[in-house]
């Protein structure tokens, strides 16, 4: 297999990739590591996986379905993309003894805190089988509980139940705060969304709050979108917040993104050369036909934007009580200063 | 625009002594009477033959204003004026006036009359001139825009700078705009002069040193307007305060008090300042009301020997016998500081005493005229409440505010998404495919099945295929390596800079055009006036060529034609949508005035 030289060239981090084997190696830092007590490339990731049992349950209906216009390896199953996720958690806190992996759940009613790597204790704790059932049974634990949270209907149609994203951002950015303030020296944050589900609009602001908190406090939103579109939000936030947004087109090596890719922690981001959207465009759009428009109205209390003038702001309900002059009608006044 | 009159005197050189007489200026005329009505200098000029006017700085010896027939030649009409207010309104008059007729001059003539107001409001001094030519010598770019646009007759030279006047006005305000301030120099630095053989002592007092006294010491300042001229002369009035200046020098307290007794006036000089008295006891009520000051008083050494500032060689001492004021230098110095700190506020022309002192009194009632003493003490009581008060015990302080409600943040994200997801190229209708209808307990029995048979097969050996891993790897390197993500990904490496220097040198002065000319172009509308229509004609005269000149560039073969035509493609659309704009805007117009053959008769 001469694949190595390829890819080597590009990500040249401080871990070797031998394809035929399943196994990272482990390259042990100097002897600097034993006298600093912290060094630069420690890092604490917050992963929120997300745990939405109608986009998993339908993907799988679809990979059955004939019909279904995707390629199967664009769909994973809920089991398969923990085959990836836990041996990930695991290599990242093999790629630094001092790494702090924490893993939020993000269900449709409720999140909660899955796994901490720092909470662990006793013998068994830390080992590879230790970590991967703790996680299991949690997991378990938080399906039952957030399924009695529920109480919409019966039937629902998947595509219009969105994760709580806005929620398990929250979470990971106040354990991120809690580390930042009990600790003089911590490990570097950062947050990487394992996201599947469509988002939910409804979140809109708590979403955007969020991603702006995690600005303010210099912590990267890392994306790996799995779903079937892409993720408005996610693309805002990794934009934001200078992480990384990928939608891995193969998701049966979704292992391999997750390590070529989110593994690699902010010092060596510095010298390496991710993959990032072509940037986010931030043309404006109309409130009212969701068109892109070059001209508009705002209202100066919400900031929505119109095509064209309205008596009422349809988003606060703010009343516009100064209808725009007719431009045709009366010469503007302002004119006859600029013009001359 | 009205006539102005004004005092002046008339000379033909500026040595000459001149005529006095009054200067008339009107519309297209001025006219000189001289006040002697024997004499023979009597003037009416009309404006059309002043081809320009100088003037003589402000605060120079000589408020000088110079109509001149040929700038070349020189000379022409000098008018002296008695000072630069009455020079500056005769100046200003006249740069309108001649303004207005240059303007007229360079208009074309086909021009309706209606049109003659809105076009000639521009006045061009030299000044103006100047500063014109100034700025376009620091700034290349703005000087080759100008040379493009102005010179190629695609905007006049007013249009031009109609849109940069800000860079105008924040020049001229930084010229004219600055004060000059008191001296730093302390009055008790002007000392007297003695020559040595009479017991003459000679204190000289300037305008300057004057405005000054009447700044820092508010006593002298009534005294004068109370005494002078109703009581005594001006030179009296000095006379007497540099004696009492004098006895405060000599530190003869017993002197100085038995010259008080006997001379009312001088003994104002010599008794404390009440007027500062009041300002200090109100500028002690602005002192944190928690300091004790009275206490700190009480720690003052100077009067013990060996304490104490040597002032002029003696020890100051404070004694309170007598009604003669000791200013001790750290009063005189903190009050001058304080003085020197509020700046000049008048602004008048030092000279005529009784003048400044008028002026300065009527600048001092403005600025106490606001606060009474009823505000200032409940203020105090706030102030007081304010510093004392315990955190704790305090309720929250809560600002009124009007909640923002939004009803419906779907909105924000819905008009997000289309934009985002075309970026990442995918649209919200062919990814929606996902609708089968779910039962919530079936979903969730799913999930947990499928937690349960990771738990139970283990985790899979290998996690991924090298098969997989290879496709997933070649796939990063290939997206990570192509152009469209390269491009402007790095902001220190401009898609500019790989270009050859003379492409990127055209693209650049086109796309600077550009906007220039979209702005005017766009500015336009609606168009309200043939002139402006004619503008925009020019305008888009203009913009067609350019935009053939985009095309050349575009369609020229070479290494860099995708990187080129991407510059060029955002320029060339936002021309389109002027030229569709133009057309547009053209249809209804005729549509609407059918017969007329050009439209835009008025
Ligand atoms: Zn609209
Ligand atoms: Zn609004």
């Amino acid at each position: 297999m001469n694949s190595v030289s390829t890819p080597s060239k590009l990500y040249s981090g401080n871990f070797t990739y031998i394809s035929s084997s399943p196994f990272l190696y482990f390259l042990p830092p100097l002897m600097g590591l034993l006298i600093l007590w912290q060094s630069d490339d420690v890092s604490l990731i917050v992963v929120l996986l997300d745990v939405n049992p109608f986009f998993w349950a339908s993907s799988a209906a679809s990979v059955g379905d004939s019909t279904s216009p995707h390629h199967p390896t664009a769909i994973l199953s809920f089991s398969k993309l923990l085959n990836h996720v836990i041996p990930f958690l695991n290599s990242l806190l093999l790629l630094n003894q001092l790494n702090q992996v924490v893993l939020v759940a993000t269900g449709v009613n409720s999140c909660s805190y899955i796994y901490d790597s720092g909470d662990s204790e006793g013998e068994s704790a830390g080992s590879v089988p230790a970590v991967c059932s703790e996680i299991l049974r949690r997991l378990e634990e938080f399906v039952d509980k957030d399924r009695l949270l529920g109480k919409g209907p019966d039937k629902v149609v998947a595509a219009g139940v969105s994760s709580l994203l806005s929620g398990s951002l929250s979470l990971a950015l106040c354990y991120i705060q809690r580390v930042f303030r009990s600790k003089a020296r911590h490990p570097q944050p950062r947050i990487l969304c394992l996201q599947s589900s469509p988002d939910g609009p409804e979140q809109y602001v708590a979403v955007m709050n969020s991603i702006f908190s995690a600005q303010r406090s210099m912590v990267p939103i890392d994306s790996c979108v799995m779903g079937v579109q892409h993720s408005a939000f996610l693309q805002q936030a990794s934009y934001i917040t200078g992480g990384v947004y990928l939608k891995p087109q193969h998701l049966d090596g979704l292992f391999q993104y997750l390590s070529a890719v989110f593994a690699t922690d902010l010092q060596s981001r510095s010298f390496l050369q991710l993959p990032k959207p072509a940037g986010v465009d931030f043309r404006a759009s109309c409130f009212c036909h969701k068109k892109t428009i070059d001209m508009g109205y705002v209202c100066s209390v919400c900031l929505s934007i119109f095509c064209k003038h309205h008596k009422k702001c349809s988003t606060c309900g703010s009343e516009f009580s100064q209808a725009p002059s007719d431009p045709n009608a009366t010469p503007d006044r302002k004119r006859k200063t600029s013009e001359v | 625009m009205a006539a102005i009159t004004m005092a002046a005197k008339y000379k033909t050189t500026v040595k000459e002594p001149g005529i006095p007489g009054v200067l008339k200026m009107m519309d297209d005329v001025f006219a000189f009477t001289p006040n002697d009505p024997r004499s023979a200098m009597k003037l009416k000029v009309d404006f059309r033959n002043i081809k320009g006017h100088k003037f003589s700085k402000d605060g120079s010896k000589q408020a000088l204003l110079n109509l001149t027939q040929d700038p070349e030649k020189g000379g022409g009409y000098i008018f002296e004026f008695n000072n630069f207010t009455d020079r500056n309104a005769c100046r200003d008059f006249v740069g309108k006036v001649l303004g207005k007729f240059q303007a007229l001059a360079s208009k074309q003539n086909d021009q309706p009359v209606s049109e003659k107001s809105t076009v000639s409001v521009e006045q061009l001094s030299t000044t103006e001139m100047e500063r014109r030519m100034k700025l376009l010598r620091e700034d290349s770019e703005l000087q080759k825009l100008h040379k493009e646009l102005v010179f190629g007759n695609i905007l006049t030279e007013s249009e031009f700078w109609a849109t940069r006047k800000n860079l105008l006005d924040d020049d001229y305000a930084r010229i004219s705009k600055q004060r000059t301030g008191f001296k730093s120099a302390m009055l008790a630095d002007i000392r007297p002069s003695t020559d040595g053989r009479t017991n003459k002592v000679t204190f000289s007092l300037t305008p300057e040193i004057i405005h000054q006294i009447f700044s820092e010491k508010p006593a002298v300042h009534r005294a004068f307007l109370n005494f002078v001229p109703s009581k005594m002369t001006e030179k009296d009035f000095w006379t007497k305060y540099c004696r009492a200046e004098y006895l405060h020098r000599t530190n003869n307290s017993v002197a100085a008090a038995a010259e008080a007794a006997e001379d009312e006036e001088l003994a104002v000089f010599l008794k404390h300042d009440d007027i500062l008295a009041e300002e200090a006891r109100r500028k002690i009520r602005r002192v944190d009301p928690t300091l004790d000051m009275e206490a700190d008083l009480g720690d003052d050494y100077t009067h013990l020997p060996d304490h104490g500032i040597l002032r002029d060689g003696s020890k100051e001492t404070t004694d309170a016998e007598n009604d003669i004021a000791r200013r001790t230098l750290a009063q005189d110095v903190n009050r001058h500081a304080s003085v020197v700190l509020e700046g000049r506020a008048l602004d008048i022309e030092l000279g005529d005493t009784r003048t400044v002192a008028e002026a300065l009194a009527r600048s001092k009632q403005e600025s106490s005229a606001d606060k009474s003493d009823e505000n200032a003490n409940l203020e105090r009581q706030e102030r007081v409440s304010r510093m004392t008060e315990i955190e704790d015990l305090q309720a929250t302080h809560s600002l009124p505010y009007a909640e923002l409600c939004i009803k419906d943040p779907r909105e924000y994200f819905d008009s997000q998404q289309v934009n985002a997801l075309k970026a990442l190229g995918s649209t919200v209708a062919g990814s929606r495919t996902i609708d089968h209808s779910l039962n919530t307990e079936e979903a969730y029995v799913y999930l947990l099945n499928e937690i349960s048979e990771v738990k139970l097969q283990g985790l899979h050996n290998p996690i991924v295929q090298s098969e997989a891993a290879l496709k997933v790897l070649s796939g990063l390197t290939q997206q990570i390596s192509s152009t469209r993500y390269n491009l402007g990904k790095n902001p220190q490496e401009s898609v500019l800079d790989r270009l050859p220097k003379r492409t990127k040198d055209e693209i650049m002065l086109h796309w600077t055009s550009i906007q220039e000319l979209l702005r005017h172009f766009w500015s336009s509308y609606p168009i309200t006036t043939s002139y402006l229509y004619n503008k925009v004609l020019r305008l888009k005269s203009a913009m067609t060529d350019i935009y053939q000149k985009l095309k050349a560039i575009k369609d020229v073969q070479s290494d860099f034609r995708h990187q080129i035509s991407l510059l060029i493609q955002p320029m060339l659309q936002a021309l389109d949508a002027a030229f569709a704009h133009y057309d547009a805007e053209e249809n209804k117009h005729s549509k609407k005035n059918g017969a007329k053959p050009n439209g835009f008769v008025q």
